[in-house]
């Protein structure tokens, strides 16, 4: 894959609104999913306890209402992606055909592993994120579009603007956002420090 | 900005370079793998015909998955034997050290690294796991990370990273009898928020931090990432140097001499700086235990469960589902509440201190619930066993299991039953954690755990004394 094929510029769709602080990654995907030696089913155990009863049948969920399901922008509140490494998480997400998320506050080992899949983790504030979730909730076919290199989101008429660090922008506009080649092209440095480490 | 702590020294030691797109090129010294987190990343290597770059840096061991029961091979779970099948495929492949059964030497991986004497001050680490912070306690900068990450490990033993805050955490005075190193950080945390640390590191330090001993630092720092932080660190001293001589993978003789230069060259300066300093006294401490659904909705175990409308309006909602998913009461009391399991293991207290702690409670008692004790490594059940504590749980009513991480995530077949309640001396009460969706879980230490197996609902261990 090229870089040029990997730039993240814009995403546009529908979006799901998932409200709750701290959602952990045993809440993204619970653990006992995690005992498959690839990651091509995890799209279908995205949330899977807060979706579906033991028996099967279904919870109320935003992901088990139609108009939601085509959504590619998953809105979440505080916290979002705390506790467990997991990159099933984010491969959960992704798998699913979510393309991004917006949040207040994200966990950082899971904004981590959104950026090594290429999926852009954007903050707002607390009362934008009321409003969207507001907006999404009354019109579930709004569209939302991000533009990563202007650094804004619209959510039909009304635009937000939001600031990210200026590497993640970097690595998501760049096609980067997978580090391995940069970290490949250090090699040379990178022997030469691992040489005079005194362990 | 942080200035002379640690972090920065050790940071600065391993920074290869400022990367093209601003984030820091980290060399990492240590790299730790299970079964759970490394399948896939082994697989896109093998598509590229990649190879394991420094396998020297590189030990594995398995945990996650491992029944403790009954380990004949092949494990009656299927999912569970491919995952070790591919583990097992890939250290051979790519000539790393692993520590499978016949070794002595398997056990949880954060129990594993240190007590071999791999974990040492003054390193990078990391493993796909979250709770890698627990090597910290070395005065380590050790961190969890995704699989993507695993193999840009593998590949080139090194990772794109922020660097981060660092926030001083004391904890001064003395701690009062039946308050552990779990009550601590739980304490912490609670004080802190779930999210305090995020984009921080934490160094814990003050004298109490200081009097304790290596296994109850690798306790704090293990659940550092529970308060956000995904680094938790302990300047190294002579707690850890002693720890440190005569094991396994330590350096011997004049090498020694030489690492202890550099172990003590790398701990924060008197006068080093800090983006936040948090204090907490521990002589005010308590056992603490969890009555919600996240690792900061604890109390003191002689406390009443707290009225939601004492809190932050925006934090009522997970509080309300706190309430309800565990079946509990603004105001009643904790202590008295009735539960079905108790599980003493997992990588923050499954070391042979906690089962003594535990053993001390339970000797000439009977527990009135099903009761778990699962040592941390094949190690620590050896030990264990040569001071008879395994005899002190069988004879209390407890099973004594083979290492791993057990009912800690419930990947093996241990865990819980509908909507069992569960004290645990684990790190997540986390909804379904334990292994059934409905499943409750109240995180103590391990004498809390004991005390509690033993009157079959949540008891004030001060009290069991």
């Amino acid at each position: 894959m090229s870089l040029t094929e990997n730039k993240i510029l814009t995403i546009e769709g529908r979006g799901i609104p998932l409200e709750g602080n701290d959602i952990d990654t045993d809440q993204v995907v619970p653990a006992r999913f995690l005992k498959e030696i690839t990651f091509k089913n995890m799209g279908d155990y995205l949330f899977y306890d807060a979706r579906f009863e033991e028996d099967g049948s279904l919870k109320e969920h935003p992901l088990n209402e139609t108009k939601f399901k085509e959504g590619k922008i998953l809105f979440v509140q505080e916290n979002f992606g705390c506790g467990s490494s997991r990159e099933h998480a984010a491969q959960a997400i992704k798998r699913y055909g979510i393309e991004a998320v917006v949040g207040i506050s994200f966990s950082e080992i899971f904004a981590g592993n959104c950026k090594s899949l290429g999926i852009p983790i954007i903050q707002l504030d607390k009362s934008q994120i009321s409003e969207i979730l507001g907006a999404v909730n009354e019109f579930p076919t709004i569209i939302c579009a991000l533009n990563i290199k202007n650094g804004t989101l619209s959510v039909g008429a009304r635009e937000f603007s939001f600031s990210m660090t200026p590497a993640l922008k970097a690595s998501l506009v760049g096609g980067t956002w997978d580090a391995l080649t940069l970290l490949q092209n250090n090699e040379k440095k990178t022997n030469n420090l691992e040489s005079l480490l005194p362990y | 900005m942080s200035k002379n702590t640690l972090y920065d020294k050790v940071w600065d030691k391993h920074k290869v370079d400022t990367l093209p797109t601003g984030q820091d090129h980290l060399f990492i010294g240590l790299h730790l793998i299970h079964e759970v987190t490394t399948p896939q990343a082994f697989s896109m290597m093998e598509e590229t015909g990649a190879t394991v770059k420094f396998p020297n840096r590189t030990f594995a061991t398995t945990d996650h998955i491992i029944p403790t029961q009954a380990q004949e091979r092949p494990f009656a779970d299927g999912k569970a034997e491919s995952m070790m099948t591919a583990l097992e495929n890939n250290v051979k492949k790519y000539g790393i050290k692993y520590f499978d059964f016949k070794s002595g030497k398997q056990g949880i991986v954060h129990v594993v690294g240190p007590e071999l004497g791999i974990t040492r001050p003054g390193m990078t680490i990391v493993c796909g796991d979250s709770h890698t912070s627990t090597h910290g306690a070395f005065g380590s900068l050790a961190f969890g990370i995704g699989t993507t990450e695993v193999r840009h490990v593998l590949e080139t033993q090194s990772l794109a990273l922020n660097r981060l805050k660092v926030r001083k955490i004391n904890v001064t005075g003395d701690l009062p009898k039946g308050v552990y190193a779990k009550d601590i950080i739980l304490a912490i945390i609670q004080a802190t928020g779930v999210n305090g640390g995020i984009g921080y590191a934490y160094e814990f330090n003050g004298p109490v931090i200081h009097k304790l001993s290596m296994e109850e630092r690798m306790t704090i720092c293990n659940m550092s990432i529970e308060g956000g932080a995904r680094i938790g660190y302990i300047n190294p001293d002579k707690v850890t140097y002693d720890y440190l001589k005569d094991r396994e993978f330590s350096p011997k003789g004049k090498d020694f001499d030489k690492a202890l230069e550099y172990w003590k060259s790398i701990a924060s300066d008197e006068d080093a700086l800090y983006d936040d300093v948090v204090n907490i006294n521990g002589s005010e401490l308590e056992p603490m235990v969890t009555w919600g659904i996240t690792p900061a909705q604890s109390i003191r175990v002689s406390e009443k469960i707290p009225e939601i409308n004492n809190f932050y309006e925006d934090d009522r909602p997970v509080l309300a589902k706190a309430l309800e998913y565990m079946d509990v009461k603004e105001g009643q009391h904790i202590k008295g509440l009735p539960i079905d399991v108790a599980f003493i293991g997992s990588c923050t207290n499954s070391r042979l201190s906690d089962l003594r702690e535990a053993a001390k409670v339970l000797k000439g008692k009977k527990v009135k619930v099903k009761t778990l004790v699962v040592p941390g490594s094949q190690d620590v059940r050896a030990q264990a066993q040569k001071e008879g504590l395994d005899k002190i749980f069988i004879e209390a009513g407890a099973e004594w299991r083979f290492a791993g991480c057990s009912m800690c995530l419930a990947m093996n077949p241990d865990r819980l039953h509908g909507t069992q309640r569960c004290v645990s001396t684990s790190n997540r009460n986390f909804m379904g954690r334990q292994g059934s969706p409905t499943g409750r879980t109240l995180l103590m230490s391990p004498a809390s755990v004991a005390a509690s197996a033993v009157e079959g609902k949540v008891a004030d261990i001060r009290e069991s004394y």
